[in-house]
């Protein structure tokens, strides 16, 4: 292993990792001007122009106010579980590709972190691995509402993680294959695997609402019933690393999507652009590309937040057990049929 | 039973059609109408810089007036005060010396004249017992503060500003 790779894959891993926080940073300001829009409002517009440096207020807020830890908290966990939301957040963008190589003269350089063969798998892994920050923080803070909070967010997630596999098999029946970057290649253009898949990725949302613990399916932290859900213990800092895991997980999933569904870089007309541009400036269009799709899904999760309203427990657990995994299982064996036909003929 | 009156309705629930059942023909319904309220007008007024017009009879903050000639007209009388309901009105009367003739248009005037902010109801009872025409209602909203006593107006708050001579 030469050392430019190191440095060059260093570079990007610091690049993403930056990109990811001001966007979850600027999520918190956007959900709030999109809250206000959709309500007739204004939004925050005191700090700076338009309220731009709203953000950077409220984290000075956050870093200022007073750190409590519980006297019958679990300490050590107490402090781990914001860690670990946070870090299981923010490890979900190394497998997304951010845009096609970019040829400097006789370098090659990938714009994506690790072009793992399992990458689908992988986005898989690191998502379910994100209950246990709400797992750990609930259980920590020795509260019964946190305690309850936790186990929805437990429960909800099992629930909806196995439609979300139905989903994604579907998908990985039309690609067959699991490398994201290979994914991505294959929707060159218009190919577009909504196009193939319009009902897995209305489920796969569906799913990624819930696992992003998302309005309507916001349980873990329903503040009329449970106070704050699990983060009703945590104060400073580390309740701002929970709240900033979760537009963190927003940014992420909204990545997923785009990637796997809605063509990552790919866009009609980028055979003609490429040849335009030239080899540096095309795949970086083809970067604002994918990051205008991800900002609309970004938008399109505040939008839904801000007009339908909670899912009672039975009613979301009916929903995942009972809708969306027998339509997961019927959308994989039809896929399934229709390949096979295709294929025959 | 008979009912003994006849507005009695039997409420049938009916079983969810399967529009209704799958979410997403309502979902959608609720998605647009959020959506055209995105681009609808705020109802937002910026208050410190942008100010809502008030009505023609609104009160607001307490102005004490002057003549034509710049003088003060309120001759410490106490009507006010004994018509305020709330009892904010305080003021100590004085007798006019002959050298303070322009400053006051009565023998005698309010040498203190304190208004509560905090207990004044903004009727109006003030105003209308008034007999020299001497305070009005017409002024912008009484500001925040942060201590009690600062909502103590005295005179250099509530006089009107001298005339500008020309």
């Amino acid at each position: 292993m030469d050392i430019t790779f190191v440095i060059e894959k260093f570079i990007l891993v610091a690049i993403i990792f930056g990109i990811s926080l001001v966007i979850a940073m600027y999520s918190t300001y956007a959900e709030r001007k999109v809250a206000a829009f959709l309500q007739d409002r204004l939004g925050p517009d005191r700090a700076g122009p338009a309220g731009m440096f709203q953000p950077l207020a409220d984290g000075l807020k956050m870093f200022m106010k007073e750190e409590i830890i519980p006297t019958h908290a679990n300490k050590w966990l107490f402090m781990v579980g914001p860690g670990l939301a946070m870090l299981t957040a923010c490890i979900g963008t190394a497998v997304i590709p951010w845009g096609s190589a970019i040829t400097l003269g006789s370098k090659v350089i990938p714009l994506q972190v690790t072009d793992i063969n399992v990458g689908v798998l992988y986005i898989f892994g690191v998502v379910s691995l994100s209950v246990y920050g709400v797992m750990i923080g609930g259980w920590a803070s020795n509260n019964k509402y946190s305690l309850l909070s936790a186990i929805r967010a437990a429960s909800q997630n099992i629930s909806y993680e196995v439609a979300m596999g139905l989903a994604i098999i579907a998908l990985l029946l039309v690609t067959n294959t699991l490398s994201l970057k290979e994914i991505v290649e294959q929707q060159h253009g218009w190919r577009w695997n909504v196009l193939y898949q319009p009902l897995g990725f209305i489920l796969f949302i569906v799913c990624a609402f819930a696992e992003t613990n998302r309005a309507p399916f916001d349980l873990p932290e329903c503040e009329t019933e449970l106070i704050g859900g699990y983060h009703t213990e945590y104060s400073s800092m580390k309740l701002g690393f929970y709240l900033f895991a979760e537009y963190i997980n927003i940014f992420v999933s909204s990545a997923v999507m785009s990637t796997l569904y809605f063509g990552g870089y790919n866009y009609p007309g980028m055979d003609w652009v490429a040849s335009v541009a030239g080899p540096v400036l095309a795949p970086l269009i083809g970067t604002a590309v994918l990051f205008i799709k991800i900002f609309a899904f970004i938008f399109f999760f505040m939008w839904v937040r801000w007009t339908i309203p909670r899912f009672r427990y039975d009613q979301l657990m009916h929903l995942g057990w009972k809708v969306l995994m027998p339509l997961a299982i019927a959308n994989v064996i039809i896929t399934g049929i229709v390949i096979a036909i295709v294929e025959k003929f | 039973m008979e009912p003994l009156t006849n507005k009695k309705k039997v409420l049938i629930q009916k079983p969810l059609t399967f529009a209704e059942r799958i979410y997403l023909p309502a979902l959608t319904k609720g998605l647009s109408i959020t959506i055209s309220h995105f681009f609808k007008k705020e109802a937002t007024i910026r208050y410190p810089e942008v100010q809502r017009e008030m009505s023609i009879n609104w009160r607001g903050m307490h102005s004490l007036k002057r003549d034509e000639d710049g003088k003060e007209r309120c001759t410490a009388c106490g009507l006010c005060a004994l018509s305020c309901p709330a009892e904010a009105i305080t003021m100590i009367a004085a007798e006019r010396k002959p050298e303070e003739k322009d400053l006051y248009r009565e023998e005698k005037y309010a040498s203190v004249y304190e208004i509560n902010m905090l207990r004044c109801i903004f009727c109006g009872l003030c105003e209308e017992a008034c007999p020299k025409e001497a305070i009005y209602l017409d002024g912008p909203i009484v500001p925040s503060d942060y201590l009690r006593k600062d909502f103590i107006y005295g005179k250099d708050k509530l006089v009107e500003q001298p005339l500008v001579k020309k």
